[in-house]
């Protein structure tokens, strides 16, 4: 489990972050979302120990992170960059013997993340010479090259066409599976709705949300249900303890003062006729996102 | 409607996965290679990345070109003139054979002496001649042939009281060839640190590396592999121009030149280091190779000073041993100093520990530039934000 814990950061009179705090757990996809300048890729960095923070800490398994656990991460920056005159699979080979595999274990982990990646036929080309998005795979397995013990990795589906974002995704849920504490950022909320476990919100370098998706959607969701039946549904209006907010034939959308009061409407539905859906309305990441970083 | 309408059935959230230490430690795992593995990874591919530059080949070739263009030519030009052929009578093919330079072709009488100089056969001919001081005289064809006439002179000795241990002009020609190659080499693979210093920086490749290797690992590879092709390169020259001179048969020059030749290899290896590492640490310190040139300028200027110091001043004796003792001149001065043969034994040892520690001096300052700098984009970074970190 990585552990970070009250970071100050400031660039001369700008403070950037202020007692940010999170954890990632082992085996937990957890979602790093903020607006632009939230504060998402100095956290990383000072994760990383590229950049080094005012006060706080930064804990693995409870202990202090060193600059040789940090050899066992897979980062993968915002801003991009490889060697554009080196061929890709050498390029990956190199980075993977920095991080200390043996030149046969850096030649098999590069031709099976480059299979898996679909660029099992350009490792012999130049990086120079790919598309943007397949340079951006040849990032990902960059970070992936050397069996990372963690990953943390910084807007990783941007540049990406869906058919990539699904192959990395897979990639990525493998990881964690495996064990992996997998941090991503990124400002697409509907893919981290759909990958995380967990998440957290910076906003102005404040850390204003975090914990697992299921609990934040709890902790920001209103009584609101959802009713959709064969009948008319203005019947709804006379029940007590129910404020119907929206209403359109068959469907509704409804306020409950109490979990009674709505079950007396599902109740009182199905005496009336077929009920095709009824469930507790929960807020999407965006809402929650929208709310808490106003 | 933005709400989700699917209650309940949201996949839950994966349970905390058990053991999970235990799960982590699963995965392969490979240790951190060692600080100088990481170094010799880097330099391996700063060597290869210029073994690959078609432009590092062919200016290299062009170099290798040039080295054993200068020996033959400095043989041809300085090689024993050929022997002059001049025919001979009788008795003056005594006097001929004594003197050098001159090959005798017998002849049979004067009239057929006269012949073969007519012929364009032989320079002039030597006839025996009772009037003559030396026994003999000269027959040529429209003026007295001067190599001949000189041969057959006699001149009175001459007592040198102090010698010059080498002629001016050879001693400008070494003073040259060492501050060439040292110029060249330095400047050559010292702009390429700064380039590949600057590409890293630039493609922001630098923010992975940093997060795998020390950084100091990283800046030790660049320069090791570096250095070891600009040695490399200076040796193989060295070995060319050796065995130029000796196919050519200037091994006397050779046995002057040798020496100097090892204690500049010497000089070099530290002061390329130290090089090496300034290149390194002020490129650092923009992001774009267009920057690369005014940011390297002052250590560019560094190279040329002493270059230039020594070409005007070898043979002032004073500067030039003010020259070999300063860092960054010493790899030109000591050698020329050295073949001078006005350097005690001592002297070339004490300037190499100069060199030596500030060479230890500078890259402590520069990788503590190179450091602070590396992750600052955008506009130059100023020497006091890259000091202070």
């Amino acid at each position: 489990m990585l552990e970070i814990r009250g970071i100050n950061k400031h660039y001369g009179a700008h403070q950037v972050l202020t007692d940010v705090g999170f954890t990632v757990g082992d085996g937990r996809m957890t979602g790093f979302v903020g607006a632009n300048g939230a504060g998402k890729t100095t956290s990383m960095r000072i994760i990383l120990g590229v950049l080094s923070a005012d006060s706080g800490t930064v804990l693995l398994d409870g202990v202090k992170l060193t600059d040789g656990d940090r050899r066992r991460f897979g980062y993968m920056p915002e801003e991009r960059g490889l060697y554009p005159k080196m061929k890709v699979a050498e390029q990956l080979v190199y980075l993977a013997r920095l991080h200390g595999l043996s030149p046969a274990a850096a030649k098999s982990n590069t031709s099976d993340l480059l299979d898996r990646l679909g660029l099992g036929e350009r490792g012999g080309d130049l990086v120079e010479s790919l598309s943007l998005g397949n340079q951006q795979r040849a990032q990902i397995a960059a970070a992936l090259v050397h069996d990372p013990e963690f990953l943390v990795l910084d807007e990783p589906f941007s540049g990406l066409d869906p058919i990539a974002v699904e192959v990395v995704l897979t990639v990525l849920k493998e990881r964690a599976a495996a064990g992996a504490p997998v941090l991503f950022s990124s400002h697409q909320l509907d893919l981290v709705e759909r990958l995380c476990d967990d998440l957290v919100i910076i906003a102005g370098g404040e850390i204003r949300a975090n914990g697992s998706r299921e609990k934040l959607r709890d902790q920001f969701s209103t009584p609101r249900f959802q009713i959709h039946t064969d009948d008319d549904t203005g019947w709804i209006r006379g029940v007590d303890g129910i404020t119907v907010i929206d209403f359109d034939g068959g469907e509704a959308v409804f306020e409950a003062d109490s979990d009674a009061a709505s079950q007396s409407v599902l109740r009182e539905a199905l005496t009336r006729g077929a009920v095709h859906s009824f469930g507790h309305l929960r807020p999407s990441l965006s809402t929650i996102f929208k709310e808490v970083v106003r | 409607m933005s709400t989700d309408t699917k209650p309940g059935t949201d996949a839950g959230t994966t349970s905390a996965f058990p053991g999970q230490n235990a799960a982590r430690a699963g995965r392969p795992t490979h240790p951190a290679p060692s600080f100088w593995a990481s170094v010799w990874l880097v330099s391996n591919r700063e060597i290869m990345s210029r073994l690959r530059s078609k432009a590092f080949l062919i200016s290299t070739g062009i170099l290798f070109i040039i080295a054993i263009g200068s020996v033959v030519a400095g043989g041809l030009l300085g090689s024993n003139p050929s022997s002059t052929q001049v025919a001979v009578v009788g008795s003056a093919s005594s006097v001929v054979e004594q003197s050098e330079g001159l090959t005798a072709v017998a002849a049979d009488d004067v009239a057929a002496a006269e012949q073969l100089v007519r012929d364009g056969t032989v320079e002039a001919a030597v006839v025996p001649d009772d009037d003559s001081l030396v026994g003999v005289s000269v027959i040529a064809l429209e003026s007295a042939p001067s190599s001949v006439m000189n041969a057959l002179s006699v001149s009175p000795a001459v007592e040198l009281l102090d010698p010059a241990s080498q002629n001016g002009f050879l001693v400008y020609l070494v003073a040259l060839g060492f501050g060439l190659v040292f110029f060249m080499s330095a400047l050559t693979f010292g702009s390429t640190i700064a380039q590949s210093v600057v590409e890293e920086k630039q493609t922001r490749v630098v923010e992975i590396l940093m997060t795998t290797i020390p950084v100091r690992a990283l800046l030790a590879g660049k320069v090791l592999g570096n250095s070891i092709m600009a040695l490399g390169q200076i040796i193989a020259i060295a070995l060319l121009v050796g065995i130029g001179m000796a196919v050519t048969g200037q091994r006397v020059l050779l046995a002057d030149l040798g020496p100097a030749i090892g204690w500049f290899a010497v000089f070099f290896a530290f002061g390329f280091v130290m090089i090496a590492a300034l290149f390194a640490a002020t490129a650092s310190m923009v992001s774009r190779q267009e920057d690369v040139g005014t940011t390297t300028a002052p250590v560019t200027y560094l190279v040329m000073l002493p270059y230039i110091l020594v070409l005007i001043f070898n043979d002032n004796p004073l500067v030039m041993t003010i020259l070999s003792y300063v860092p960054f001149s010493a790899p030109v001065g000591m050698p020329v100093r050295v073949f001078l043969g006005t350097a005690e034994w001592w002297e070339p040892v004490l300037s190499l520990a100069i060199l030596a520690l500030s060479t230890v001096g500078v890259i402590v300052f520069g990788s503590r530039i190179y450091r602070n700098s590396l992750l600052r984009m955008g506009g130059r970074v100023t020497m006091k934000q890259a000091l202070r970190g």
